[in-house]
């Protein structure tokens, strides 16, 4: 950690680094295994994924369009984590965010861009806020365990939204269930035409350092981490921890409804009605866990799967190989970390993770047994 | 309405919770036994999506749907004999385990979908599990209709439940799992190996989350659709929370979302002018509730999701 002065920095992260990159290998690795038993060439396949992600200008921009939500829901699932919570609701914050944004992104004509853009932008952090405050609210208040309400709430927003789309904000005329077209005064520019690159990166990269400076350099944040590290102690030392576990469930998911806002006013223009998970919030886990939980891990995380899924298109469509591969390649890399978890908790005591009920006390318990090892 | 048609609808509702019902019901009875031996297996989901893949694979290449049953669940043993190693032997995050689960199941049926069946979506159609009538059972007024003709899963699973609650609270082996998800420690000092304990409680909360995906593609329908689990998975687990981490509190919430889901149906054949939508929010909020309602008075394993690091 960058609290630990005494430690040789570069020995620091060469071993923060070691896991990830082990992971990384041996996910590439099982997936060259797989296109082989495909028939295709896995050194082709590799090269049409990497010329999809970067092989033109325009690609590398459509790269940054996956890029900026994974962002965005790996800092938010990373927010969650540094308090000890386990926030899986990201994928449901982030679908509010883009109902949210898409609805105040088209009710409004005529504003000015610099009013309208901030303000659709606040109405999906608004969403993704209140969507995650209601399970931390639950977690605080009564116990009831993040990680079930939180996926209960996914469900919950991915029906409800698609109520609002079919009966409530369907545009007038339209065959398919979707909203109206934002005004163009919500629209962010798109940067490299034909790519759908757009100004919302910039917002995904000034959230990583914000995020950075909000947990290490402020007393919120610090005592967000002190909830995470330890509630017990917390507790003791005056923080309030009620407050503490709903603030960072609210923030968690107010950068989903970020990424949900971006990818409505960037990239759709509208919310479409979704048959199913977008899987950015999903994949915000991933990204989360392959990046340390921290901004700086984020954003190398976020570029790797961000590039992997944009690459992957190409990679299906001249090469033939099912792009779900990708996704088996970040379940590879997410069992690797999982099992890092006793390592690392010897290097950083990280935050703890159980399904008790009243999880305060209980996480002194199994800290105090990870630690006695 | 006639007498008559209000029975005939009634009995329908009943079956119909019954089929609902049952994938959870599997799912849950797995999830009970992991977590009562402590290890929280979120990946449950996962596992169903694969042995409704692998239930599909296997009447698919026997023509045999029974053999589809054994794969099925046999595939659902292997991911929870990983999820096992990963929990008990490497003290893995037992949550994260379970994410990179459910991930490899909805990618990797799908991947197998388009190698072996060459298209996307959906496999063909493959010999489904046929209904079994009951012989005394189907001749009773209500009941027979009710309940007098149904998937032989759907029975199996009502016995499962009894099956379960007996084997937990009144064999030494079931003891054993309680003790080791409660305090680990203790039940080592008195010569139980947790490791072993885990080990089978987890490999058989897989079997059964196998057998809950296979009712999926061969009880309920003839096939395999990517992503059908749909979450039943974790609205199993939310079951077994529900139900108090037992066998039939678990069976009893089942039976809700189940009710839920088939009034969801009914609502739709009535012609009701209740939003799809609310109706497939039903079975997520119900358990939103119930969850609120009852911790305090639901009480974990006390060890559940801590990996034990052995006595020291």
């Amino acid at each position: 950690m960058s609290n630990n002065p005494e430690k040789n920095l570069l020995e620091e992260y060469s071993q923060k680094l070691t896991f990830p990159l082990i992971a990384l290998f041996i996910a590439l690795f099982a997936g060259g295994l797989l296109i082989a038993w495909l028939g295709e060439n896995p050194f082709n396949a590799f090269l049409h994924l990497f010329k999809g992600a970067f092989g033109k200008l325009s690609n590398f921009g459509e790269t940054l369009v996956y890029v900026s939500p994974l962002i965005l829901t790996g800092l938010s699932v990373a927010l969650s984590f540094r308090c000890g919570l386990f926030n899986i609701g990201a994928e449901g914050q982030y679908i509010m965010g883009m109902m949210g944004a898409a609805w105040v992104g088209s009710i409004f004509t005529g504003l000015p861009a610099w009013i309208h853009i901030p303000l659709t932008m606040g109405a999906g952090v608004l969403a993704g806020f209140v969507w995650a405050a209601i399970p931390g609210f639950f977690k605080a208040r009564y116990g009831a365990h993040e990680v079930i309400s939180t996926i209960m709430m996914n469900y919950i927003a991915l029906h409800f939204t698609g109520y609002l789309v079919n009966y409530v904000l369907m545009a007038p005329g339209g065959y398919l269930p979707a909203t109206r077209v934002i005004s163009s005064s919500a629209k962010l520019t798109r940067l490299i035409p034909p790519s759908r690159a757009n100004t919302g990166i910039f917002f995904a990269l000034a959230s990583l350092i914000l995020v950075y400076i909000f947990l290490w350099k402020t007393k919120w944040g610090f005592e967000i981490r002190a909830v995470g590290l330890n509630s017990e102690a917390a507790r003791y030392a005056g923080i309030n921890v009620t407050k503490n576990i709903i603030l960072a469930m609210a923030l968690s998911g107010s950068l989903a409804g970020l990424a949900g806002a971006l990818q409505v006013q960037g990239i759709q223009y509208r919310f479409n009605d979704l048959f199913g998970f977008t899987g950015y919030g999903f994949d915000g886990i991933a990204v989360a866990l392959l990046g340390n939980n921290h901004p700086a891990g984020i954003l190398l995380s976020a570029f790797l799967f961000g590039s992997l899924n944009c690459g992957a298109l190409q990679m299906q469509s001249v090469a033939g190989v099912p792009k779900d591969l990708i996704g088996i390649m970040q379940s590879v890399i997410v069992f690797f970390i999982s099992a890092d978890y006793l390592l690392r908790k010897k290097l950083e005591r990280p935050f703890s993770i159980d399904m008790e009920e009243d999880s305060p006390g209980k996480e002194v318990q199994s800290n105090g047994t990870g630690l006695s090892h | 309405m006639e007498p008559g048609f209000l029975i005939n609808v009634l009995a329908f509702i009943v079956a119909s919770t019954f089929r609902s019902a049952t994938p959870l019901i599997f799912a849950s009875l797995g999830g009970v036994f992991s977590e009562r031996s402590g290890v929280v297996n979120i990946g449950l989901e996962g596992i169903m999506l694969f042995g409704a893949f692998f239930g599909m694979l296997g009447s698919y290449l026997t023509r045999d749907p029974w053999f589809g049953v054994f794969l099925g669940m046999l595939v659902g043993a292997l991911i929870a004999l990983l999820h096992a190693f990963l929990a008990v032997d490497l003290r893995a995050n037992q949550v994260v385990s379970g994410v990179a689960i459910n991930l490899l199941a909805t990618s990797g049926t799908a991947f197998l979908l388009q190698k072996l069946f060459h298209t996307a979506g959906q496999s063909e159609t493959v010999p489904k599990i046929r209904d079994w009538q009951i012989p005394f059972l189907k001749d009773i007024p209500f009941l027979g209709e009710a309940v007098g003709k149904l998937n032989p899963l759907v029975y199996l699973a009502v016995v499962l439940v009894f099956l379960s609650g007996y084997f937990l609270f009144k064999t030494t082996y079931g003891l054993r799992i309680r003790a080791v998800g409660e305090n680990p420690e203790a039940a080592e000092t008195v010569g139980i190996s947790v490791r072993k304990v885990r080990y089978f409680s987890v490999v058989l909360s897989g079997i059964l989350g196998g057998l809950a995906g296979v009712y999926l593609s061969l009880g309920q329908m003839d096939m395999f659709k990517e992503n059908m689990s749909a979450g039943k998975g974790f609205i199993a687990l939310a079951a077994v929370i529900a139900g108090k981490w037992k066998p039939k509190g678990a069976f009893l919430a089942c039976i809700l979302f189940g009710f839920a889901e088939a009034m969801e149906g009914q609502f739709q054949l009535m012609g009701m002018d209740i939003p799809k939508h609310f109706l497939h929010m039903l079975p997520y909020a119900v358990t939103l509730v119930l969850i609120l309602g009852l911790v305090g008075r639901s009480v974990a394993p006390e060890a559940s999701g801590i990996p034990y690091e052995g006595r020291k």
